[in-house]
């Protein structure tokens, strides 16, 4: 198709364009009605805007339209099966963001007295002896704001524990199959990072990690289950090795998913581990966040925590908001207030919702379909890897060798048979990277579905049917973009015409 | 169990289809000592109800800032938002979708988040901005970072009217890579502070509030322009949105990074969590820019939509070498705050900054008639200090029991200093009626 082959208004059935608020927007509209204010002489100490900020007017039915018509664009968990490896997108359940929104929770103000916070910070405690319990771990931090920083406070914590016994280290060492947050988390603690490789069964070379480790290495960084949905099953002798080597290990809790109820990191000789609340306990991915990404800790680093400090004081609960007296060792502060507290109301309603039995069963479950998916699919598709798998699998392009077809044409053409794409291209370990995570969410019959559909394209790009893979998707909101292109000539903004037109010229010249 | 989707005859066939005996078979590569043998001490599960009741009992203790009277800023603000915001917001496209790797199908996502990077960039003042931080905070600290980037200098200097969350959140995350940091200590709000003074060679940035923590307004741009003399660039931080509705941009003041907090278009306190953080620089330096960024891009139809774009800074393309380590960021919020400010447009905002402005002017002059309560600034816009004959959180605690939230108190933010105990700082929102200013002059003439 091109462009002259659609209709005028480019709406396809009861799917409609949409242009961007600006370009609807009419001065003297507003989809809010204020009173106006008798503003005689301001007190701006001369700093009063005089400029329009430029922003387009909407009445309020215009505004409901606009984004529910975005939001019509979006594919999203609540649709159906969302097998985006490593990200665990799992169903996201009502009662917690009907929680969230108590009054008791979403309209009580971070620095209001303590006296009056009680239960906030009661809700806090209870939610931290659930996944301290969980991990086996005798402390916690619930102040990082996503899983990437729960990395940088650990990577933090470490090196202030280091630091503390007047031990300098140079370089933290991550598997080649991590997070890019691994290796970018450890750059922004100043430390230099090294890779460790992969042996042949998809584990960490035990070998060349004990060569490697020595008096300049702080720690290794391991996420398990690992990113290529494996138990790393030399972990006891991974640790042991770290220890003796006076590093520590760092675990990524983003697969926590696999293992939550059944083991307990605590017992895999792990110091520090963040877990993603937005993963493991349902909290919404909202289209990138907010997320949440507590960290626990072993207790030789617990005194290195963020502040605030939660603590038992003589009239019920109180924070420690400065790094000093009992906190004194503190890295300090992560960032404004106490964490995140809306997501923890809704991580703690998921867990009390499970119950101990009910998030181990889930953790079972999620393992059972990642394995099921893996059954049914090794006979069309290569896994680089023997199995079992944790909760997800991992395949490579091995099996569209001589195709044409690549594994983002194959992603593209699971688009338009009505699935979305798995995460695609990582880890970087394997060539061509499908990494499916079904999570415990899925029944059945769902998981059949997409067995079915896989094996659909997978025998249709066998059988030579090449190109509806390299013109997919077709039936999709939009088709295949020339991101190079986009990124050659960043558009990152709307601009009025005349100013898009000066802002051309400026870039031509 | 109501999350789940398989039965137990499910489970049974699939482990046959597997070829597994039983669960366990499937877990056999954890070491058999991290096996757990006992169950965890936590409750089971049960039902939504339940859970429903017992967490309500949990927060029940809570006292609401709807349920008094709440003059609380400081960096989180209480304002009305459109019911239709958080109906929107829940949307499950919205809610339960992921970040937009796959375009063709995430164009929801990534067009409010052009949006909301246009809006950003328009009421900074600046030209562009990325989609989202965690926190005004991080921002900042992330601002600092850049700074240290683009000038390839080590020394930072933080205004003492600089929130101390943030102060303190920057000392944090640039203390292995920045060596010179130097924070100014809080001036009275009626006095200027010298910071162009410690401008030098080395200087990568100097970070400004505005209004500051007390609520004072700052010409900015001739601390932007000695900045630039020095080869340094200046931060400007703002932790109200809602001001740059009435007060000139720091883009307009000459900023060259905007690191902002943006609870208070669209977002509830949530006790502070989750936040909004907003980024907005210039052009030339959109290349060093932490975080992700929509641009506009044209599909194989020419069609226009949107992609995330320059993906070379990021850390899941550079790895040890990205501008920074965040991947997750506030999309929700983000999105929250795009429907709010669409919703006011031009006149909505600008009058919501001048009925903030209006009710902080009858506060002020209100509590600077109580006799031994001085109002310290000459200038704010929805928040200001007043300077108390007492301490400030004896006064906060007694007002709070007559359900009056009095404001924050300096000590609170930094605790230790004596020149801090008997200041507070005191904001008025739209959703304060004159009734509610008139209780709490009353409330607090009788206190002091």
């Amino acid at each position: 198709m091109s462009l002259k082959d659609y209709t005028a208004t480019q709406h396809r059935g009861l799917q409609l364009e949409e242009p961007l608020i600006f370009e609807i927007g009419m001065a003297g509209r507003s989809g809010v009605d204020l009173p106006a204010p008798a503003l005689a002489a301001d007190r701006l100490g001369g700093l009063r805007r005089e400029a329009p900020v430029g922003l387009p007017g909407l009445s309020e039915p215009q505004v409901v339209r606009h984004f529910t018509r975005l939001s019509q664009k979006n594919y999203a968990i609540d649709a159906g099966i969302y097998p985006l490896g490593s990200c665990t997108m799992k169903h996201n359940p009502r009662l917690n963001e009907a929680l969230a929104r108590l009054p008791g929770c979403a309209q009580i103000h971070p620095l209001q007295p303590l006296s009056t916070v009680q239960g906030a910070l009661n809700l806090m405690d209870v939610l931290a002896r659930w996944l301290k319990t969980l991990c086996g771990m005798p402390a916690i931090t619930l102040v990082p704001a996503a899983g990437a920083h729960g990395e940088l406070c650990g990577t933090m914590v470490i090196r202030a524990a280091l630091l503390a016994r007047g031990d300098v280290r140079k370089v933290v060492l991550v598997p080649d199959s991590a997070h890019g947050t691994n290796p970018a988390t450890a750059a922004m603690c100043g430390y230099e990072v090294e890779s460790i490789p992969s042996n042949a069964r998809g584990r960490v070379d035990l070998a060349a990690l004990k060569q490697r480790l020595g008096d300049d290495v702080a720690a290794f960084m391991l996420t398990n289950p690992s990113t290529c949905g494996l138990f790393e099953d030399e972990i006891l002798e991974q640790a042991k090795a770290v220890h003796d080597a006076g590093a520590f290990f760092y675990c990524d809790g983003a697969n926590f998913n696999a293992i939550a109820g059944r083991v307990r990191p605590g017992d895999l000789g792990i110091d520090c581990m963040h877990l993603n609340l937005h993963k493991t306990f349902s909290t919404p991915h909202g289209g990138g966040g907010p997320g949440s990404g507590p960290v626990v800790l072993s207790a030789e680093l617990a005194p290195y925590a963020p502040i605030p400090w939660l603590v038992h004081g003589a009239d019920g609960f109180a924070l420690v908001e400065r790094a000093e007296g009992e906190a004194a060792l503190s890295i300090g502060r992560l960032k404004a207030f106490h964490g995140q507290f809306g997501m923890f109301v809704r991580a703690l309603a998921f867990m009390m919702s499970h119950g101990a039995d009910g998030l181990r069963q889930a953790s079972e479950d999620a393992v059972l379909s990642a394995n099921y998916v893996r059954a049914r699919l090794q006979d069309l598709m290569s896994l680089p890897y023997e199995g079992p798998c944790m909760h997800e699998v991992l395949f490579d392009d091995g099996f569209l060798k001589g195709t044409g077809i690549t594994t983002l044409d194959f992603a593209k053409a699971m688009i338009d048979a009505g699935i979305h794409p798995m995460t695609m291209y990582f880890p970087l370990v394997v060539h061509g990277a499908f990494l499916i995570e079904p999570t415990e969410s899925e029944s059945r019959q769902s998981l059949d579905a997409f067995i079915e559909v896989m094996r659909d394209l997978v025998k249709k790009a066998k059988s030579g049917e090449t190109e509806s893979f390299h013109a997919a998707p077709v039936n999709a909101p939009r088709r295949r973009f020339d991101e190079t292109e986009a990124a050659r000539h960043p558009v990152l903004r709307w601009r009025p015409d005349n100013e898009a037109i000066s802002a051309g010229k400026q870039q031509a010249g | 169990m109501r999350y789940l989707g398989l039965t137990d005859s499910d489970r049974s066939s699939m482990l046959a289809a597997i070829g597994a005996d039983s669960i366990d078979a499937l877990y056999r590569d954890v070491p058999d000592v991290a096996v757990l043998k006992t169950p965890l001490d936590l409750p089971a599960h049960t039902g939504e109800m339940e859970v429903e009741q017992q967490i309500s009992k949990l927060v029940s203790t809570n006292r609401p800032a709807g349920a008094a009277a709440c003059f609380l800023g400081a960096g989180s603000y209480r304002h009305h938002i459109p019911a239709s915001v958080d109906y929107l917001i829940q949307r499950g496209e919205f809610l339960t979708s992921y970040t937009p790797y796959q375009p063709e199908i995430s164009q929801g996502t990534l067009q409010y988040l052009f949006e909301f990077q246009t809006q950003v960039a328009m009421i900074t003042g600046m030209e562009v901005a990325s989609a989202s931080h965690y926190d005004g905070a991080t921002a900042c600290g992330e601002a600092v970072l850049m700074a240290r980037r683009l000038t390839k200098r080590q020394g930072v200097v933080l205004s003492g009217g600089l929130h101390p969350h943030y102060a303190a959140t920057v000392a944090t995350n640039v203390q292995h890579l920045v060596s010179e940091l130097i924070t100014l200590p809080p001036a009275d709000p009626g006095l200027d502070e010298d910071i162009v003074g410690q401008i030098n060679g080395r200087t990568a940035c100097v970070v400004v509030q505005n209004p500051d923590v007390f609520g004072r307004l700052h010409d900015v741009a001739p601390i932007a322009e000695a900045a630039h003399k020095a080869g340094a660039l200046l931060v400007v931080v703002v932790t109200e949105p809602v001001s740059l509705g009435l007060v000139r941009s720091p883009g307009d003041m000459g900023a060259d990074i905007v690191a902002a907090e943006g609870q208070a278009i669209g977002n509830s306190l949530n006790f502070g969590g989750p936040c909004l953080g907003l980024f907005a620089t210039r052009e030339k330096f959109v290349r060093q820019m932490p975080g992700r960024i929509a641009g506009e891009a044209r599909d194989a139809d020419g069609r226009r939509g949107w992609v995330l774009t320059l993906s070379a800074r990021e850390q899941h393309i550079r790895r040890e070498k990205a501008t920074s380590n965040i991947c997750t960021n506030s999309g929700l919020c983000a999105l929250a705050f795009t429907i709010h400010l669409s919703l006011l447009g031009e006149d909505g905002y600008r009058r919501l900054a001048e009925l903030n402005h209006v009710k902080a002017i009858e506060l002020a002059d209100g509590l600077a008639a109580i006799p031994g309560v001085e109002v310290l600034n000459d200038s704010f816009f929805n928040e200001f200090t007043v300077r108390l004959p007492v301490a400030a959180d004896g006064i906060v605690e007694r007002l709070a029991a007559s359900d009056i939230f009095a404001g924050v108190p300096a000590s609170r933010l930094f605790p230790g200093r004596a020149d801090c105990a008997n200041l507070l700082i005191v904001a008025a929102t739209e959703r304060n009626s004159a009734e509610e200013i008139r209780r709490y002059c009353q409330a607090l003439r009788g206190a002091i």
